[in-house]
């Protein structure tokens, strides 16, 4: 079995402007982990999970999915920047999932799953479709194949969102808050279908406020605050047990 | 019934369907009728009257040169239209790429387009053959491969085109470019982290989204432009509907019922074209046309609950792409 962590960050760094957003984030999600991702709004919790699939560009320090380095190429001791092209190639294995769902609207459900597969994989369009609605079939949207998002509920949207990310057969899945713009009731089938994915060995890293989803499914838990890794550790005890002021304080008003 | 209570159980709820008093309008009625007597006052009166020459419009609105011309005004309408959304679409799109190089070409192409009238633009086309007598094909000073005439090359009817719709195309870019904006960016994220390249996301995503916003002000434009060819006396074309009607009328001494001639085919091609219109927009309204606007997600509205990110994501982002 394969060793190399799938994501090894490595004091990795990002400003806007003077402003510092990410001030050296370490850590390593090891193959078929799951890792969640918990801190206050504004932390840069979105930022890093943009950066992981080079949406952002890194600063400094060094962002590793799958022992490849994200965004550049090494040369000797120098950094080159990335095609475009080559940019989309390291993407295409890392799906993503938005708190917006961020749904193709003039799409329909099937139609949002099979074009990524279609036009950036070539897949046949026949073999892409049986797969779009085993996809479909697995997040529990069968029959809601051909309706456009438009008239799907928030948690249906993200689940076509989801099953649009898995199409891509992505080694890596980035979930950024996937149920903060869900009503309650909806929450719950989103979490069911991240859980199966997790149960099926997935490797995920999940931003999440769901401190549940957190304890029963995560392997490991860490907290950000300003732009920095404050505490992780195994969620339970982590969350049982939390060491910082700061961690603390954010516990205490999620739980 | 007491307040916040519920009836007891076993209550009937079986109710009769509202079958209320129609609410009626008066004064809307009056003004309609007002407004129809006049209506029917001058158009009786219109009919009548001599100045409008009705029996010269009957003889000259499907006369062959007026139809002739007609066509021939529709044919500046189409090509040129044509040309300007292809090279528009090219110029917005080149506007917002993140190649600085086509940024500046677009945005000089549209100070330059934009910033003279169509009339000065027509008749330096005209002129072309003036300042450049020969098309030349080949290396800087080196001579030519080929070489052939301004005027063997291209004739009025060509020029007009070029020139109706190179200046179109700027009013164009600036309408495709305010539809691609109106698209919510995460569609371009979403798009991106699929692994879709810049011209795909384009293509697939933005674009056809941005249709909803574009079409409305781009059927504006055809029709508007059906009524700039009359400007292409310029060039000097004269054979388009406008110029024709002038034309004959000056023989014939009956100004007024050309010019009605003219109207009426104007308006017709004006009816046919807002008909299309109809069919586009209803075509790209595709996922959102039916729906609810408190349903309608992409631009978050159906994000009530957490936070949201109202972050805008516009600076120091990756520059990636070029065609
Ligand atoms: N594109 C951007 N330009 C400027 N500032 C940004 C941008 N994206 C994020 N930020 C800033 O970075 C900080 C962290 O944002 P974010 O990563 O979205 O935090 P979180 O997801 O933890 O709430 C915020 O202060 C935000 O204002
Ligand atoms: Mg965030």
């Amino acid at each position: 079995m394969n060793k190399t962590p799938m994501v090894e960050a490595d004091r990795v760094s990002k400003n806007f402007g003077s402003n510092q957003v990410l001030k050296g984030i370490s850590l390593t999600v090891q193959r078929g982990e799951v890792m969640c991702l918990v801190g206050p709004s504004g932390s840069g919790k979105s930022t890093f999970l943009r950066c992981i699939n080079h949406l952002e560009r890194v600063d400094a320090g060094r962002l590793r999915v799958d022992g490849t380095l994200v965004g550049y190429r090494e040369k000797g001791d120098k950094l080159h920047e990335l095609h475009p092209k080559e940019a989309a190639l390291q993407r295409r294995d890392i799906g993503m999932v938005f708190q917006r769902f961020n749904l193709f609207p003039h799409m329909t459900a099937l139609e949002n799953v099979v074009e990524a597969p279609m036009r950036v994989k070539k897949n046949q369009k026949a073999a892409a479709i049986t797969r779009a609605r085993e996809l479909l079939a697995s997040v529990g949207l069968a029959d809601k194949a051909d309706s456009y998002p438009a008239h799907l509920s928030g948690g249906q949207q993200q689940r076509v969102a989801i099953a649009r990310a898995l199409a891509m057969d992505p080694k890596l899945m980035l979930f950024d808050e996937p149920t903060s713009a869900l009503d309650p009731e909806l929450v719950g089938d989103v979490l069911d279908v991240m859980k199966k994915l997790a149960l099926d060995g997935m490797t995920m890293i999940v931003v999440t406020h769901e401190m549940g989803f957190a304890r029963e499914v995560a392997d490991s838990l860490v907290f950000m605050d300003g732009g920095v890794v404050v505490e992780s550790g195994v969620p339970r005890e982590l969350l049982a047990n939390p060491q910082h002021e700061r961690t603390k304080a954010f516990l205490s008003k999620v739980l | 019934m007491a307040r916040g209570s519920v009836p007891p159980i076993g209550t009937d709820y079986t109710v009769q369907a509202i079958r209320a008093v129609r609410l009626r309008h008066p004064i809307r009625n009056i003004i309609a009728a007002i407004i129809i007597v006049f209506i029917a006052a001058f158009i009786y009166d219109a009919a009548l009257r001599p100045a409008f020459g009705w029996p010269t419009v009957a003889k000259y609105l499907f006369d062959r040169r007026i139809a002739e011309a007609a066509f021939n005004t529709l044919q500046l309408t189409v090509y040129s239209m044509a040309i300007a959304i292809v090279l528009g679409l090219l110029l917005a799109v080149m506007r917002l790429s993140p190649n600085p190089v086509f940024m500046s070409i677009s945005w000089v192409y549209l100070w330059v387009f934009r910033g003279t009238p169509v009339y000065v633009q027509l008749t330096f086309w005209g002129l072309l053959a003036v300042i450049y007598p020969t098309i030349d094909l080949g290396l800087p000073f080196v001579h030519p491969f080929i070489s052939i005439s301004t005027d063997q090359a291209l004739n009025v009817f060509q020029l007009a085109v070029i020139g109706l719709a190179l200046n179109e195309a700027a009013y164009i870019a600036e309408i495709v470019r305010a539809g691609i904006l109106s698209v919510d960016r995460g569609q371009e994220e979403a798009s991106t982290a699929l692994g879709m390249s810049w011209f795909q996301t384009m293509r697939r995503v933005i674009i056809p989204q941005s249709m909803r916003v574009i079409i409305p002000p781009v059927g504006n434009e055809v029709i508007s432009m059906l009524k700039t060819t009359s400007l292409v006396t310029a060039v000097p074309y004269s054979f388009d509907l406008f110029t024709r009607s002038r034309d004959i009328s000056a023989e014939t001494f009956t100004p007024i019922p050309l010019f009605l001639v003219a109207s009426i085919w104007y308006l017709l091609f004006t009816s046919i074209l807002m008909v299309g219109q109809y069919f586009l927009e209803k075509r790209f309204a595709r996922g959102v046309g039916d729906v609810r606007p408190d349903r309608v997600t992409t631009k978050g509205a159906n994000a009530e609950t957490g936070e949201i990110e109202t972050v805008v994501r516009s600076t120091d982002r990756p520059k990636e792409g070029g065609l």
